[in-house]
């Protein structure tokens, strides 16, 4: 039932149907008396000079070789002429993004999933890179000696706070597994 | 080649081992890079607040290079061309372009209908490898690459690619009046520049509202502006008001978008939770502080999906909202003539220059604005091989 608009929207085509109404317009009382050209508040950026409403038929570049996987947008027929070839989805990661692009640009899905996918993209990055032999440096790759440089007192505290609160994390931890360990005894 | 590495948020790599460019259309060019900035907008992909940014890819959307390699289809660049490539990536033939929007082309980018085409910018720019590289590959090389013209300072011609027309479009689109007060949120690159630019308009006032000192000085000496910490207010939009006979701007620029700071609850839900795109404090202030039927200029990247703003106020106030990307192969002629003419010497924003192996370092210092970073410069170890 919910597809029964979408189903029929091979007859409700934008340009068909304009071009029908502008054809009949001495039946529409009114039509286009109060039009003002100079009414466009997309002027300067915009130079309106009716591509918009010829848009069926312009003229379009090549299309690029689809020589690998390319995600595209369900809110378009299919990929754009040219298009990036870097990191195609690969992993988990990958699989992730393969269902946002399920869903539009204006769903909370699309966009929430995406994000998730990036962060499990940032975890198999660095699972990639120990498989590859490259230890992560984070002392350069994070800045941080950049940091050093120039906010030494600042990393410090930071560093000092970080350090705190794990050390009491992990006592916390110790002290419940303790407490845990001495119930399971009595 | 030597290009930059994103390996997650906070985390990137000057990496030595990427693969070159290749050719992958017959309108494609291969640059090599010569100049690269980085953009505030870069860092919302750093911070990881940008939708399918990917490890592995390459960021940068704002450099200059020398014409190495061109495909089959290309008929005005050739080879050893030093072009200045503007940030969007656009056909030059589609309805958008035809009318000049070329930051909204509509075969660019596969990846997301709402976004144009863009170097270095996520799969939601478009999946573009940037150019924070030695080389990198220029789709539609005929459209938007432009020769830099004899004379200019090289460092002028690579802030030509973005943030120069970023900071003219968003005084432009605010349709300032001759004698209007204009806000700008935000001293970043784009804010300072969109603040120099208001006067080009006409402006009677320029304010810039920002929380870091060194840049609030920066807004007075090259923007010529009022500048004002909102750390030193109890409410900024209350001062703002009150600065303004009690009416409010008649056009407010939010030149800042999703890293704003400011407000607690905008930082938990935005950059803590990503309940919503980022923290859009800017935003809010600015849509406040207008007058009744002011101008609300937005040249601040915000990401999707959605934002906590006050739309009713901007319903009540009847304020017109403009926003877009810059739209650069426009705006370039223009832009070239104000800084050919000496009315602008943008370079001066420009504060550090690095070698492209220190962009961790760059995007650290840049991000936690350490050692009064304004705008940083990258300069790749084959960039000065030859000159066109």
């Amino acid at each position: 039932m919910k597809n029964a608009l979408e189903n029929r929207i091979e007859a409700l085509q934008d340009r068909i149907i304009a071009q029908r109404n502008m054809e009949r317009a001495d039946e529409i009382p009114g039509w286009g008396m109060d039009a003002d050209p100079e009414n466009d508040p997309t002027y300067p950026m915009k130079h309106s000079n009716g591509a918009d409403h010829q848009r069926l038929n312009y003229e379009k570049a090549p299309q690029q070789p689809l020589d690998m996987e390319i995600l595209h947008s369900i809110e378009r027929p299919g990929v754009t002429r040219v298009f990036g070839t870097s990191t195609p989805p690969s992993g988990l990661s990958g699989a992730i993004r393969r269902y946002a692009y399920k869903y539009s640009e204006a769903t909370a899905t699309h966009w929430m999933s995406l994000i998730l996918a990036d962060r499990v993209n940032a975890v198999e990055g660095k699972l990639d890179d120990l498989r590859r032999g490259v230890l992560p440096n984070p002392w350069v790759e994070r800045g941080w000696r950049a940091e050093w440089k120039h906010n030494r007192s600042g990393f410090i505290q930071n560093v000092a706070t970080t350090a705190l609160l794990l050390t009491a994390g992990i006592m916390l931890m110790k002290r419940k597994n303790r407490r845990k360990q001495l119930l399971s005894k009595r | 080649m030597l290009a930059m590495n994103f390996r997650g948020p906070f985390q990137i790599r000057a990496d030595r081992n990427r693969p070159e460019p290749e050719i992958k259309h017959p309108n494609d060019a291969i640059v090599r890079v010569t100049r690269s900035l980085i953009c505030g907008s870069d860092l919302h992909l750093y911070h990881g607040l940008v939708p399918d940014t990917r490890v592995g890819m390459t960021f940068g959307h704002e450099f200059t290079g020398v014409v190495e390699e061109v495909g089959s289809g290309v008929q005005k660049l050739k080879v050893g061309d030093h072009v200045l490539v503007p940030f969007n990536i656009a056909c030059g033939s589609c309805p958008h372009c035809k009318q000049e929007l070329y930051g909204n082309c509509h075969e660019s980018n596969p990846e997301a209908t709402a976004v144009g085409g863009f170097f270095g910018y996520a799969h939601t720019g478009g999946g573009y490898d940037g150019g924070q590289a030695e080389y990198v590959r220029v789709p539609y090389a005929d459209v938007s690459p432009t020769k830099i013209p004899e004379g200019m300072d090289l460092e002028n011609a690579v802030l030509l690619t973005d943030v120069v027309p970023t900071g003219y479009q968003a005084a432009e689109q605010a349709g300032i009046q001759k004698g209007d007060t204009v806000v700008v949120f935000g001293a970043g690159p784009v804010g300072l520049l969109a603040a120099r630019f208001a006067w080009f308009f006409g402006a009677g006032r320029v304010i810039v509202i920002d929380h870091l000192e060194y840049r609030l000085e920066f807004a007075r000496k090259f923007s010529l502006a009022e500048a004002y910490n909102f750390k030193e207010m109890n409410d900024p939009v209350l001062f703002l008001k009150k600065a303004t006979d009690w009416f409010g701007a008649d056009v407010c620029i939010d030149a800042v978008g999703c890293d704003a700071t400011g407000s607690a609850l905008q930082n938990i839900t935005g950059k803590g939770l990503l309940l919503q795109a980022g923290n859009a404090t800017a935003l809010h202030w600015a849509i406040n502080s207008l007058k009744k039927g002011g101008i609300l200029s937005i040249i601040g990247v915000y990401g999707p999906p959605w934002n906590l703003v006050s739309v009713g106020s901007l319903m009540n106030k009847g304020i017109t909202v403009r926003a877009n990307q810059a739209s650069v192969k426009r705006l370039l002629p223009k832009m070239i003539d104000h800084i050919m003419s000496g009315r602008i010497n943008p370079k001066e924003i420009i504060t550090h220059r690095l070698p492209l192996e220190e962009v961790p370092d760059a995007y650290r210092m840049f991000s936690k604005k350490l050692d009064n970073m304004i705008k940083p410069l990258l300069i790749p170890p084959r960039a000065n091989a030859s000159f066109a």
